[in-house]
């Protein structure tokens, strides 16, 4: 039978350096393509909402083709194809890492794009037409009078996404990141404890991911409290 | 921007409208209409529900962009300029710029949620005047004093009622010193006991001189305040002129109807 506590005992202070080490960089990944999916999601989400019907398509497909797409896809394409069309190029920077933060800001940048747009038009158009009544230009509306209303709207549903992408960046495994779940692997497989470094991982998951859900319930209660 | 022809010519109307159409699809919503409003002059629209009283009101200041006809506001032409003899749409900034010049109290107010009273009173003067927080905090104190709402001028508009809520949107209109104020049933979203307050302020604005387009379904008000009558039906006006005759003894069967109409309720 598997003794747990013994075997957490003996290993963990080996074991634990190791995976917060690797957990590092999930968080890093996690916080880059964040950030890039946040500046994507709201370029992408203007282009869907302009007037220009051109521009309007264009975000439209980009929409639907990343999220018709499962996120390993997205990484492969990402991280394997650039190098393969444009063999000339030097791309001894495009490491993994990179790869991973791209792949995942893409994607995130289509499904981002949708909460934006949703919580733009949320916004009844009497907004609009009161800011630009007062003389604003379409701009200054869009930058004093409906983002930062927007921003209340959408705080939620972007906070669930971060805690999705924070589990989602185990996916970059697959392009050989050595984030904690490659770590994870490779320790399990060494020691040949997969349940006890497994329990483990999960344990860290969840201290990563728990604060998260905390300030997105907060965030949740204060909206409801709001209207 | 050139405000040649304003120069306020003597007997020039501060505001002009010619031939105006507006269609939706193919629903004609304005069928021609003709309008002079002088400066300092108070015109009251009135008019059964559908006859296009607002869309009116919003192509004065090209929320809704009409399908013919020309507008002015003190000689220039609004939402559109002249080049050679071809009339062609202003840029989102010179439109911008023409709007400051025209109020507009919305049915439904529109306030900010998202900023205070003050806020929403100032950050049109701040974004789009360019005056400092500090004066544009002054200005709208004072007219936020003026609508009798100096005590609230750091509530959020959730936190006050419906007549408070329009007030602080006439204040909001006030802070940009339009040239001509619009208003679209300004009351009709209120309580019956809110409506008086809103009154007021508009009747107080009205004794100040101020040049006022007002849409409303309150006859009695419009009787007081205006200077003019105008009734709409089917996209057209019907018949206008002072209050005592157009709300007293009108000429036209359907103004007859519809003022009998509106007394029965
Ligand atoms: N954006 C729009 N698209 C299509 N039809 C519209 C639009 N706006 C208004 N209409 C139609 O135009 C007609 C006139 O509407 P409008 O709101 O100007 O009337 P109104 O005189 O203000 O009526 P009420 O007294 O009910 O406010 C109505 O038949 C309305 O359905
Ligand atoms: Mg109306």
């Amino acid at each position: 039978m598997l003794d747990l506590p013994e075997i957490y005992t003996e290993n963990i202070h080996r074991w634990l350096p190791e995976l917060l080490y690797y957990s590092l960089t999930t968080l890093k990944i996690a916080f880059f393509s964040f950030l890039l999916a946040v500046v994507f999601g709201v370029l992408i989400a203007l282009c869907r909402i302009s007037h220009k019907r051109v521009i309007r398509t264009l975000a439209v497909c980009s929409i639907e083709v990343a999220r018709g797409l499962p996120i390993v896809v997205v990484l492969y394409i990402v991280y394997f194809v650039p190098p393969q069309l444009f063999p000339g190029l030097d791309w001894s920077w495009f490491d993994d890492f990179t790869g991973a933060v791209l792949g995942l800001g893409i994607h995130g940048g289509a499904i981002l794009a949708e909460v934006f747009r949703s919580g733009i038009e949320a916004l009844h158009k009497g907004q609009r037409e009161a800011a630009l009544s007062l003389g604003m230009t379409p701009a200054k509306a869009m930058t004093h009078i409906i983002l930062p209303q927007a921003t209340r709207i959408v705080l939620p549903p972007v906070g669930n996404y971060a805690i999705g992408l924070l589990k989602d960046t185990s996916l970059c495994t697959l392009i050989g990141v050595n984030e904690i779940m490659n770590g994870a692997k490779s320790i399990a497989f060494s020691d040949y404890q997969p349940m006890a470094v497994f329990v483990l991982v999960a344990a860290i998951y969840f201290v990563m991911s728990y604060p998260l859900s905390l300030l997105v319930r907060a965030m949740e209660r204060r909206m409801r409290v709001a209207h | 921007m050139s405000k040649a022809g304003s120069g306020a010519a003597a007997g020039q109307p501060l505001l002009k409208i010619q031939d105006l159409h507006k269609r939706f699809g193919l629903l004609e919503v304005l069928q021609g209409v003709d309008l002079d409003v002088a400066r300092g002059e108070k015109v009251s629209i009135i008019g059964p529900s559908g006859s296009g009283k607002t869309t009116l009101l919003r192509c004065i200041n090209y929320l809704e962009k009409p399908s013919a006809g020309h507008i002015y506001i003190d000689g220039t032409l609004i939402g559109e300029k002249k080049v050679g003899d071809r009339y062609v749409h202003l840029t989102d900034r010179e439109l911008a710029r023409e709007r400051q010049e025209i109020g507009f109290v919305f049915q439904r107010f529109n306030l900010f949620p998202h900023l205070t009273a003050l806020g929403n009173v100032t950050v049109a003067p701040i974004r789009v005047l360019g005056l400092s927080r500090e004066v544009a905090e002054l200005r709208g104190r004072e007219m936020l004093q003026k609508v009798g709402l100096g005590h609230k001028a750091d509530e959020y508009p959730e936190r006050l009622s419906g007549g408070q809520q329009q007030r602080v949107a006439i204040a909001r209109v006030l802070a940009m010193q339009p040239k001509l104020m619009l208003f679209d049933e300004a009351t009709s979203a209120l309580d019956p006991e809110l409506i008086g307050e809103v009154l007021r302020v508009m009747r107080q604005l009205a004794d100040e001189g101020a040049t006022m387009v007002i849409v409303t379904h309150e006859i009695q008000f419009a009787g007081d305040v205006s200077d003019r009558v105008i009734f709409m039906d089917q996209g057209r006006i019907v018949e206008q002129g002072p209050p005592r005759d157009v709300l007293g003894r009108p000429s036209e069967a359907r103004t007859r109807e519809f003022l009998k109409h509106i007394q029965d309720r």
